[in-house]
């Protein structure tokens, strides 16, 4: 066996032994519940499990939620796994990976369907059989919506594509979502991107404040903006050839283009590193009970 | 120390920054917030409504982005509550629901006063990318014909008159990308200027800048825009002091501060040693 891999087994084996005895000993990552009645519909209730914190477990209406237990320790494990690509590629990165993928696939297939197919298409066309099966609380006497047809038709005509014949049927449908969505997008785009964004830039080089004195900062902000909206579209502007004064402006555009992309990283680093903190405090605290910053365990 | 740092196994950095994240969480440790001039349009945006005000809450983002998001939802939730207004969430995202029922819980936990289908309902997901906003804004019964359970928009209180999104008084979107913060700007602010404040991911945050303050009343850019609005939060309503559940975006500041302190170090570092390297004529 290799030196770093009999390091690195050794550190998972007396890591996963410290962990074993912890939950024997602390019980930490255990998730407790109260079941409580939301609502009742024609007599029967409807219960609703409610996480507590741990340190009510001793109450008499609460209970230890194994589902929710077993949730919190593969979440926990699946983080790990995720995690562990920082050594490198490795057999539990790809597994965590590859349900990540599938679980998300599912999910959204799922999602789809009930809430476009279900809620929407056969809400409209098949109200009656609906209330009656799938969506109990639909209101009664709706009437069956013909123009849901379209869409069912087009939809059809969609999956001809999977059929071993006749697979151009698809592309009529195809068409209408490309030229339709390409219309919605131009008009939308013109007006909020175009229009108003030209709007926005027509401001005063010099600002006054309300009581009539000289706001130097304001008009320093509004001076920065239309010389930066400016000197970016001189950049852009490949008409005339970047040499002497339109080349000293074009490079103060490469400037202003540096230092965006400088924000965008360094906003993209903060959102990095609180998605890391997020998860490493999941782990202190959910899973390890390390840490309690919600006081969730006080007493125990 | 030039081939010390030359040499270094990228994995001690991984290290390092693992406990420039952890140190701050473990220990607790947290700093003073300054809101800025951003914040606080967004944050009085919300504070200037009347009791009783329509406010459409469009919570797009999914677990993957929770960590940035979430506690600026939150702290969005809580304020709406404190103020009474009347909410209406929703998400464009498929795995959005369970986003928006954390926020839910939070009201039926810390809020027992407020009423389902009175005080705020729950919409669910819809479909369609920005389809659904652009029927929403003129007809909302095109696109939402049911809450999440399956119950009428007719039949619960607070819907039974809503004709379109053009009614409400305030759109607040919680943005994890497409389709987010851009979408609701460009199909419902703009066209019909409906107010609009928003909480996004810092990889957003600066092109939704130019937004503001014509087609954005305001921004909170990544978990520094949600501390902040914490802050102003807590000084606005004492009472949330006590809830540690109302401070996490607060928080993950630490781990923040520190975290950035490193990479900082590291870019100087790094910089220094390809400087060193060029003039050695290693580079």
């Amino acid at each position: 066996m290799r030196r770093e891999t009999l390091i690195w087994t050794t550190l998972m084996v007396l890591g996963g032994l410290a962990l074993l005895g912890r939950a024997a000993t602390v019980g930490n990552g255990r998730v407790y519940i109260r079941a409580v009645t939301v609502a009742e519909v024609e007599g029967v209730q409807v219960v609703q499990y409610q996480g507590v914190p741990p340190s009510q477990r001793s109450e008499a209406d609460v209970s230890l939620s194994w589902p929710r237990t077993i949730g919190i320790w593969i979440s926990a494990l699946c983080t790990l796994g995720i995690m562990s690509f920082v050594l490198g590629d490795n057999p539990l990165y790809k597994l965590m990976e590859s349900i990540f993928v599938g679980v998300s696939a599912a999910y959204l297939m799922v999602a789809a369907f009930w809430d476009e197919i279900v809620q929407n298409l056969f809400r409209s066309l098949i109200p009656g059989l609906m209330r009656d099966s799938f969506l109990p609380g639909l209101e009664a006497g709706l009437q069956t919506d013909y123009s849901y047809l379209a869409p069912l038709l087009m939809s059809g005509m969609m999956l001809w594509r999977l059929a071993p014949k006749g697979a151009w049927i698809a592309r009529w449908p195809l068409a209408f979502f490309i030229g339709a969505t390409a219309g919605f997008r131009l008009v939308s785009y013109l007006e909020a991107d175009f229009t108003q964004q030209i709007n926005n830039t027509i401001m005063p080089l010099i600002v006054y404040a309300a009581d009539e004195s000289f706001d130097i900062w304001g008009s320093i902000r509004n001076v920065l903006i239309v010389s930066g909206v400016l000197l970016g579209l001189v950049y852009f502007f490949f008409s005339v050839p970047h040499r002497g004064v339109v080349g000293g402006l074009a490079r103060g555009g490469v400037w202003l283009l540096m230092i965006t992309f400088g924000a965008s990283f360094g906003y993209t680093v903060m959102g990095r590193i609180a998605l890391l903190a997020d998860r490493l405090q999941f782990l202190f605290d959910d899973w390890l009970w390390l840490i309690d910053p919600t006081m969730q365990r006080i007493g125990m | 120390m030039y081939e010390f740092f030359k040499t270094l196994d990228r994995r001690w950095i991984f290290l390092l920054m693992l406990i420039a994240v952890g140190l701050p969480i473990l220990r607790g440790w947290q700093f003073p917030e300054r809101p800025s001039p951003m914040v606080q349009s967004v944050f009085d945006a919300i504070e200037s409504l009347p009791e009783g005000s329509q406010v459409w809450m469009a919570y797009d983002y999914d677990p993957g982005s929770q960590g940035e998001l979430h506690p600026m939802a939150l702290a969005f939730t809580r304020h709406c509550a404190l103020k009474k207004l009347k909410m209406y969430y929703m998400t464009l995202w498929p795995q959005g629901p369970p986003m928006i029922q954390k926020n839910v819980d939070v009201l039926r936990n810390e809020f027992p006063d407020l009423q389902y289908g009175v005080d705020y309902v729950n919409l669910g997901y819809r479909p369609g990318y920005e389809g659904p906003i652009k029927l929403a804004v003129t007809d909302l019964r095109k696109t939402i014909a049911a809450d999440v359970d399956g119950k009428s928009l007719n039949d619960l209180p607070m819907t039974k008159g809503l004709k379109n999104i053009q009614n409400v008084d305030l759109i607040i979107n919680v943005s994890a990308g497409y389709p987010g913060t851009k979408e609701w700007v460009l199909y419902a602010a703009t066209p019909y200027n409906i107010s609009s404040v928003a909480g996004c991911t810092g990889v957003q945050a600066p092109y939704l800048y130019p937004y503001v303050p014509q087609q954005l009343n305001g921004l909170l850019g990544a978990i520094k825009g949600a501390a902040e609005y914490e802050f102003l939060l807590l000084e606005a309503y004492p009472q949330l002091r006590e809830n540690p559940e109302a401070q996490e975006a607060l928080r993950r500041m630490g781990p923040q501060l520190l975290a950035h302190l490193v990479l900082i170090a590291l870019i100087v570092i790094g910089n220094v040693i390809y400087f060193v390297g060029r003039r050695r004529g290693d580079v």
